[in-house]
């Protein structure tokens, strides 16, 4: 049986793992209308993918994001035929970033994260606790 | 098993499982937004039960076979995981539900506490007993 000190390194992993969403939802946002990128193309939204991993038994399952993906949903046409970016037919390719999604994306993490952290927090408070037996 | 044994050990096994139900819960709000992942736990009535009805380690052992590189302990036995029944079920097939998860859990802590106080009373108890 292990002991409860694994609890932090399983709320350690799942918190990397908001972090690493809510950067990827800061990128998305602050990219919500970059029509050029790098590579010259508009920018796609970038999804981060959670799975579940073994860290010690099977009632140890912390979370590792496995990659971060580029979302495959379409881009956005916008009609500008005066944009230096525009084709043929005066349509600007712009990012595929749903800024609504990407908003419910954010607060889902960030409460993800504060349960982790509560969890952290509960763990180490029994651990004192269990320090004080037959005191 | 002796006496100071037999008193300690129902609180000793509680404690264990309360806190490998601990580790269960917060693997469980870990993986809350992992698809895919299916909520577990265990029955903890029955899991104590179990646990206090087998043969625990005498601590009247001769520590000889130990300390000469001897059979180890057996560890103790882990408690069946089960499959939380869904009540809400998600697309991506996660079977996490927050709500019960974080009432279990806080459950589970003052359980845990509330172990601790009865086997630190325990302890007074028999100290009381030596020390007359």
């Amino acid at each position: 049986m292990t002991s409860l000190l694994n609890i932090f390194d399983v709320a350690a992993s799942a918190m990397t793992a908001q972090s690493q969403r809510l950067n990827a939802v800061a990128s998305n946002l602050a990219n919500a209308d970059s029509a050029t990128g790098p590579d010259g193309k508009a920018y796609k939204a970038k999804q981060v993918v959670f799975s579940a991993q073994d860290m010690g038994g099977p009632a140890n399952a912390g979370v590792r994001v496995t990659g971060v993906i580029e979302d495959p949903s379409p881009m956005r046409r916008l009609f500008e035929p005066n944009h230096p970016m525009a084709d043929a037919s005066g349509y600007v390719t712009m990012p595929n970033v749903n800024v609504v999604e990407e908003m419910v994306n954010m607060i889902s993490a960030s409460r993800a994260y504060q349960n982790n952290v509560e969890a952290m927090n509960t763990a180490k408070t029994l651990l004192a606790k269990t320090l004080t037996i037959g005191q | 098993m002796n006496k100071l044994d037999e008193l300690l050990n129902f609180n000793h096994q509680a404690l264990n499982l309360r806190s490998h139900r601990q580790q269960v819960l917060a693997s469980n709000i870990a993986n809350a937004d992992t698809p895919g992942y299916k909520a577990r736990d265990f029955d903890f009535k029955s899991a104590l039960a179990s646990a206090t009805t087998q043969p625990e380690m005498s601590l009247a052992q001769p520590a000889t076979t130990q300390a000469a590189g001897g059979a180890a302990p057996a560890p103790a036995p882990q408690p069946d995981l089960l499959y939380r029944s869904v009540i809400q079920p998600s697309i991506d097939g996660n079977t996490v539900d927050m709500d019960v998860e974080r009432a279990q859990f806080a459950e589970n802590t003052v359980h845990y506490e509330a172990n601790i106080t009865m086997l630190t009373h325990q302890i007074r108890m028999m100290l009381a007993a030596i020390q007359g």
